[in-house]
């Protein structure tokens, strides 16, 4: 017979738990909200960085006419040797499966390519910890020790690269930029990863990591940043969808914390982002078409990372409200239980009681 | 000719500034660029500077680095990777980052990329004439 007392302080810690997951999901409903406004705010400059490139195509001569080759060492592609994987995951656990499934993936990644060596990026705390417990981390490069004091990260080119820790190595990790995700950090990281790429140091660049276009359509995705092969479409060269289950799971959780499950109406700011610098018109151009887009294409990769930092954030908030949400009704499931067991108890008891009176009385 | 012009800044994270504007002045990549409506198309990529514009009579300034610029006869887009409004500066920051790179300029260190000390430099004074405006 269990004990009363002992039911009835479960209830309450359970209680406890409950409101805390919910007050938790309040507010990854919240920053979600918050998380899918930046995300749009950002969509202008996004739109319109990649069409003036678009449009730029057709004017510069990208493609050397006697070789065929392109001009630009961002379009050159060579045969994927060593590749650059940017890991996106968060910083905090409490969100369900999300890194784990990242990281899941991740793993599936590396093991896909055996014959290549790789160089991993982790953003946020939980790759980074996966990875450090797996992979090593890259020597040093003599230069980069005063980092800090201000010298580039773009290295001198007569500079060898010292000897790999590994076949897998981690060559950074960022981890608390994703609480406030900043343009320039993504400039930052894609100047590095764009001077590696010219240096031929790295053939190809990756970047995994949750997209979010609602809270209904998301997927892992490894995307190829580099060498780019057709601006304005994305190169996926790895998805994942979520499953039909977990799906519902995340339209309870949004319906129930109010958030908004279609994706936010674009349609009216990509219109004005197409009109800009495409007009069938004859522009004066104060600088040449050339060097116009030489100009603006490693600007396109670092919106590319900001992007996805974005999208990633925004997946974040949406899987842990999902999880908090999950945890929320189960733990209302459990109250209801263990209140159902606690009054079978009472019942239990008193019926026992009033037996031994019955019975005591019976006895004389 | 309508004596006016639509003008908007954006940056990565937002649209900045969208307004009716008179005037403009936006740092070229090979001089400043003086706008009245009704300008010639033109396309630039801009250098690191001050924009200015007047809307319904007032003069606004903002801080500018890198980014660039269409010009039609009734509307003026700005795609700036950093902008910021005079009261936005973190004077204490730009002063900081100006000291930083006059101290890699003045080293003779070769290690040193002059070039971006120099863009640094140039940053941060622009940051702080600006702040001045406020």
């Amino acid at each position: 017979m269990p004990n009363i007392l002992d039911i009835r302080r479960r209830i309450r810690s359970v209680v406890n738990t409950r409101q805390i997951t919910q007050a938790m999901k309040t507010v990854s409903a919240a920053k979600l909200r918050r998380a899918q406004e930046s995300a749009l705010a950002a969509r202008p400059y996004s739109q319109m960085l990649t069409n003036i490139l678009k449009s730029l195509v057709s004017r510069a001569d990208i493609y050397d006419p006697f070789t065929g080759l392109p001009r630009h060492p961002l379009l050159a592609e060579r045969p994927e040797k060593n590749i650059l994987l940017i890991v996106v995951t968060g910083d905090k656990g409490l969100a369900g499966a999300f890194n784990t499934n990242i990281l899941k993936m991740v793993s599936r990644f590396i093991e896909s390519n055996p014959d290549r060596n790789i160089d991993v990026e982790c953003i946020g705390r939980k790759g980074r910890d996966f990875m450090r417990r797996r992979y090593p981390i890259a020597p040093k490069r003599a230069s980069s020790a005063d980092g800090a004091t201000g010298a580039s990260p773009v290295q001198p080119e007569n500079e060898v690269a010292p000897p790999r820790a590994g076949r897998v190595q981690i060559v950074g990790e960022y981890v608390g930029v994703l609480s406030k995700v900043e343009h320039n950090f993504a400039a930052t990281l894609s100047e590095g990863v764009i001077a590696r790429y010219t240096r031929c140091e790295i053939d190809a660049v990756y970047i995994l990591f949750n997209e979010f276009k609602s809270v209904i359509a998301q997927r892992l995705v490894a995307e190829r940043l580099l060498p780019i092969k057709e601006i304005g479409e994305v190169d996926v060269s790895m998805a994942e969808e979520a499953s039909e289950e977990e799906r519902k799971k995340r339209i309870e959780a949004a319906k129930s914390a109010g958030v908004g499950l279609r994706p936010a109406d674009t349609a009216a700011v990509d219109e004005a982002a197409a009109r800009f610098a495409t007009l069938p018109i004859d522009y004066i151009y104060e600088q040449r078409p050339e060097r116009l887009f030489a100009g603006i294409l490693p600007k396109y990769i670092g919106i590319q990372i900001f992007h996805a930092l974005l999208e990633s954030v925004a997946a974040e908030h949406a899987a842990r409200m999902t999880a908090m949400d999950a945890a929320t009704s189960n733990a209302s499931d459990m109250i209801d239980s263990l209140t159902l067991i606690m009054n079978r108890a009472r019942q239990a008891k008193i019926t026992k009681e009033i037996i031994e009176i019955v019975s005591g009385a019976a006895a004389q | 000719m309508a004596n006016t012009f639509q003008l908007e800044i954006v940056t990565p994270s937002r649209l900045l500034v969208k307004d009716v504007a008179e005037e403009a002045q936006i740092p070229g990549l090979s001089g400043y660029l003086g706008i009245l409506p009704g300008h010639a198309p033109l396309i630039t990529e801009l250098a690191v500077g001050v924009i200015t514009y007047k809307a319904n009579g007032a003069t606004h300034t903002l801080s500018v680095a890198w980014g660039f610029a269409e010009v039609l006869q009734d509307k003026v887009t700005i795609l700036a990777e950093t902008a910021e409004r005079p009261q936005e500066i973190d004077i204490e920051r730009a002063q900081k980052a100006k000291e930083r790179a006059e101290q890699r300029l003045k080293s003779n260190d070769l290690k040193v990329d002059y070039t971006r000390a120099e863009d640094a430099l140039q940053r941060a004074e622009t940051r702080l004439n600006v702040a001045k405006e406020k």
